[in-house]
């Protein structure tokens, strides 16, 4: 049966490691979240079921290895690749796209290679990094189904290079720390933002880029975070960099909207933890009680 | 009469309530209550609001009490409460519910925390189609090798009896480490 799930509750990263410690095989697809409508609880969480729309990506793995990933609607083919990486000129993928329609990748990289075209380390080299490009991609989505089928591999006729996980999680982690960062900086959305005093003085000599002109325009202590990012079309991410940047340059600060509500006090004062006087004899008691049942 | 306590914890829906009265000799104490809307209807009937209270007799001398805490945060308040002296705890995780992982693992760490008591984890509903098995689960929720995760299915009697005793083997463990 196929591990799946949901990104926003196991990410990139985590799947990831998990297969490289796994050692598996197989193929992880990612697949555009298809809002539902409907409320699903998770305790005392709501938050709206996501289920598994169009294909968007997958990455597949031999024995813990990547050998291949793709984005959907991207074209991954050799040519593109190497035109993209500047190894072949615009005019030459186009004449060999003609003349090579029904050629396999392996088979393109072979005559290429014979035809000094390119050599063997530029097919590898590319089709590596062609792959990374998509996986890093794929390391800022945090809201799509997955599912993993280990009886799914790729296509033969697809060049594969197999890469260590090892490095590719060690960046991925890099870039979602950048994101954890932000989001421990800036944990609640529902603040909003005031000018400081003598707005003017500070806003004097700074440019600001339209996507920072944008929030500002927004700023209100009634306005939350949220709702500025909402009313500017800004992901979450987005809109927390934006802040972090006029927060640190002293052009806002946050405030608690009216109303808001103090967020409960969750340290609570805990006594040290008390072991219960228990004998080795009694839990021999209770094994063989269970062992009974 | 000596008493010993047992703790069974985890997330909403994790099969905490089912699991002890799976093993209770007695018809399993259970705080519950109707659930309200619709969208939490669809997990379950009902939740444990504020705990489930079952019993194993030994002897005239020994009992031993499980108690499965409720899996709503707001009803955390109790777990402190329920934690006090406990001589192990279960960790339950739904394995066909990966979005309860993080919320599992900080269940975990949060009555690590309580007391230094052994503890083991089970990986609940291995019965479904979608169950990760327990070593993907390992791997999901970082648990360290030197501790048990052990596939679960907690309507079954035979199969909550391995947890319980698997934690008890645990406690052995422990106290011969002295």
């Amino acid at each position: 049966m196929p591990l799946q799930g949901n990104l926003r509750d196991f990410s990139t990263t985590q799947l990831l490691n998990l297969i490289n410690l796994a050692g598996k095989s197989g193929t992880l697809t990612f697949f555009e979240g298809k809002r539902t409508g409907e409320v699903e609880n998770l305790g005392d969480q709501k938050r709206e079921r996501i289920v598994a729309g169009q294909e968007r990506a997958a990455m597949s793995f031999r024995s813990g290895k990547l050998i291949f990933a793709k984005m959907t609607g991207q074209d991954g083919s050799l040519i593109s690749v190497l035109n993209k990486a500047g190894k072949l000129t615009d005019e030459q993928a186009r004449i060999i796209r003609e003349r090579a329609k029904n050629t396999t990748d392996k088979a393109l990289a072979l005559l290429l290679i014979n035809a000094n075209y390119v050599s063997q380390n530029d097919v590898v080299t590319c089709i590596q990094q062609h792959t990374l490009d998509v996986v890093y991609n794929l390391m800022a989505w945090n809201d799509n189904p997955f599912r993993l089928d280990e009886d799914v591999h790729p296509d033969g006729s697809r060049i594969q290079v197999p890469i260590d996980l090892e490095n590719v999680i060690i960046e991925g982690a890099r870039r979602i720390r950048e994101i954890a960062e932000l989001n421990q900086h800036l944990p609640n959305l529902d603040m909003a933002l005031k000018f400081p005093d003598n707005p003017k003085e500070k806003f004097k000599g700074i440019h600001l880029s339209v996507e920072e002109w944008r929030v500002v325009s927004f700023v209100n202590p009634k306005n939350t975070i949220r709702q500025i990012a909402k009313a500017n079309n800004m992901s979450e991410t987005e809109i927390r960099r934006v802040v972090y940047g006029l927060e640190q340059a002293g052009l806002v600060e946050m405030v608690k909207p009216p109303g808001m509500e103090q967020a409960a006090a969750g340290d609570r004062r805990r006594r040290p933890p008390q072991k219960p006087q228990v004998q080795r004899v009694t839990v021999n008691r209770l094994i063989d009680k269970i062992r009974s049942i | 009469m000596q008493t010993v306590k047992m703790v069974i914890t985890g997330p909403f829906s994790a099969g905490k309530t089912e699991f002890i009265r799976s093993i209770s000799e007695i018809e399993v104490v259970s705080t519950e209550q109707n659930i309200s809307t619709d969208a939490e209807k669809k997990e379950k009937e009902q939740t444990t609001v504020a705990m489930d209270f079952g019993r194993i007799t030994v002897d005239d001398d020994l009992v031993l009490y499980l108690f499965g805490t409720p899996g709503q945060r707001r009803f955390d308040f109790m777990w402190e409460i329920l934690a006090e002296g406990m001589l192990g705890f279960v960790v339950m995780v739904d394995s066909a519910k990966p979005e309860t992982f993080r919320e599992a693992k900080s269940i975990l760490e949060t009555f690590r925390a309580y007391a230094p008591t052994p503890y083991v984890v089970a990986a609940n509903k291995q019965d479904h189609p979608d169950a990760w098995s327990a070593d993907d689960l390992r791997i999901a929720l970082r648990i360290e090798e030197g501790v048990k995760l052990l596939p679960c299915v907690a309507k079954d009697k035979e199969s909550v009896k391995g947890v319980l005793l698997e934690l008890l083997y645990s406690i052995l463990e422990e106290m011969d480490a002295g």
